[in-house]
């Protein structure tokens, strides 16, 4: 059953009762119970927690509900930096305690069905909670089987760090610490679109950043399964260059594009790519990604060849299944999936949402923004950032003219603004009172 | 759009402040766009520096300082090139009331 949008707000928009427009017309049967509005969040990243904090303060009388499996937040963003040995774990681990106090429930758990029909969602631990709209907010799903020999047992010795846990960037550390000087670290970057773009190279930086400090006579190897450097490429072959002998005989960092991993061999300590096996004494293989696993459950997971989930920019709603929104990561956009999209468009979620929650038609002209810091070294940093407009000819959100680019050169200046932006951009999303004690440092 | 923005400034202006977190739902959310580099509300807890309280003057010259590259700028230059000028004055205004 499809309603044309603009139909549904013209018939709900006559309707005083704000709650029951948070359904379709045709389904009664969900209409609210009790008379406030029910929305379930999957996933407490960048996304999903600040939709949940934002939508708790521009609707208060909705009903919120989080749903996340993990007890507590870790940063992707600034998580190189443990690699480097700049911040420990513990540094980039934030509480959930205050969002928790914002929204009406907080589940911790995994959802393993979604209703669609019945719109209700259940967990593993055997709730089933009923919604009038659901938002996945779940990040991403990484596909272990795309690269042979990736399995269980491989992955206790090769770490993808892609999500960040103690497991995973915290061994990767350990592994780095233990490696020997003159050891290989040969990492991967995974095909575009992918989390984070210029997650990959950065972490290039700040593993040679450690390398130099305390293995000088290391490598890192770098394959790439894109034809080129996917994001901030004049600002990265700079600090390689400038920082760690990139070009020159002596060079740290041994870049190869168009090397897509497609085995690995933990035993052997080996990645396979099209052309030969590259031997590592530590190997940091990403595998290609995809929407979350919960957006699979809902069936949103519909562009892109079924990797990520076609979304109506205005409102972030599936295109696929009415009266479920995507968020972050999981969203097939022509933004970056950054942790600062995430949590602006975690923002303008809320904010359509509220708005027909009040009986009013969405925002048609949403503006939203990316900036984005990647590390050169232990010192220095710089950006790209951009503005989103609605342009009602492309229907998309696109930058206006110079409303888009990169920093001209590496600064101390940018670091200490990564650093306030990590700070800032956690607080924003969990709600991190002002007098909280960060010990993370750029 | 552009008219439905002066609409929108204009039931704020005749509600007055008070009632400016309804009247004015989109300067709400473009100023929450500022969040992530500025802290929640304008609040910032790091080097970049907070827009809470800001004289709404002040902040709509300075929008148009880094536009037109007067005022150096990291990444504030490519922002303020997003933004209209009507947007500049809703922003001023939210922050100016936010302190």
């Amino acid at each position: 059953m499809t309603i044309d949008r603009r139909e549904f707000l013209k018939v709900s928009a006559g309707a005083a009762g704000a709650v029951t427009l948070s359904g379709l017309a045709g389904c009664a049967t969900t209409s609210v119970a009790g008379g406030k509005a029910k929305v379930i969040v999957v996933g407490a990243g960048f996304g999903g927690s600040t939709f949940a904090r934002y939508m708790k303060m521009w609707s208060p009388e909705t009903e919120v509900t989080v749903i996340e499996p993990l007890g507590q937040f870790v940063s992707c963003p600034f998580s190189n930096t443990v690699l480097a040995g700049t911040n420990k774990m513990e540094d980039i681990t934030m509480p959930y305690d205050y969002i928790k106090k914002v929204v009406d429930n907080w589940v911790t758990d995994t959802v393993t069905a979604i209703d669609n029909e019945k719109r209700t969602v259940t967990t593993a631990g055997g709730k089933t909670l009923a919604y009038d709209r659901l938002v996945l907010a779940g990040g991403i799903e990484l596909l272990f089987d795309k690269v042979q020999g990736y399995d269980a047992e491989a992955q206790k010795t090769i770490k993808h760090a892609w999500k960040a846990s103690p497991d995973q960037t915290g061994v990767l550390r350990k592994q780095l610490e233990a490696m020997p000087d003159g050891g290989t670290f040969v990492m991967s970057v995974p095909m575009s679109p992918y989390r984070c773009p210029p997650g990959p190279y950065e972490r290039a930086c700040q593993v040679a950043t450690y390398f130099k400090k305390a293995k000088p006579k290391s490598k890192i190897i770098v394959l790439d399964g894109n034809p080129d450097i996917a994001s901030k490429k004049g600002l990265f072959l700079a600090a390689w260059k400038k920082h760690y002998g990139y070009g020159t005989p002596d060079s740290m960092i041994d870049y190869r594009p168009n090397n897509m991993p497609r085995a690995v061999d933990a035993k052997k300590m080996t990645v396979g790519t099209e052309f030969d096996d590259v031997k590592g004494d530590v190997i940091n293989v990403v595998p290609p990604m995809r929407a979350a696993t919960v957006c699979g459950l809902a069936g949103v997971r519909n562009g892109n060849n079924g990797s990520w989930c076609a979304i109506d920019y205005l409102t972030f709603e599936s295109k696929e299944v009415p009266n479920v929104h995507i968020l972050g990561d999981s969203a097939l956009t022509n933004f970056p999936k950054s942790g600062s999209v995430a949590n602006n468009t975690g923002k303008m979620c809320a904010y359509a949402m509220s708005e027909m929650f009040a009986g009013r038609q969405p925002d048609p002209s949403p503006v939203v923004t990316n900036t984005c810091y990647s590390a050169g070294s232990d010192s220095v940093a710089f950006h790209v950032a951009t503005v989103f407009r609605w342009d009602p000819e492309k229907k998309a959100l696109v930058p206006p003219k110079g409303a888009n680019g990169v920093s001209k050169e590496e600064s101390e200046l940018e670091m200490a603004y990564m650093e306030s932006w990590a700070k800032n951009v956690w607080a924003d999303t969990l709600g991190l009172p002002e007098n909280y004690n960060y010990t993370a440092k750029g | 759009m552009k008219k439905s923005i002066a609409l929108t400034l204009l039931i704020a202006g005749a509600l007055g402040a008070a009632a400016s977190a309804h009247a004015d739902p989109r300067a709400r959310f473009m100023a929450a766009n500022c969040a992530y580099c500025h802290g929640p509300d304008g609040h910032s807890r790091g080097a970049v520096p907070s827009l809470a309280g800001l004289e709404a003057k002040y902040f709509v010259d300075q929008m148009k300082a880094f536009r037109d590259g007067s005022r150096p700028a990291t990444v504030m230059q490519k922002h303020a090139m997003g933004y209209t000028e009507a947007e500049y004055e809703a922003l001023g205004k939210w922050f100016e009331s936010h302190k």
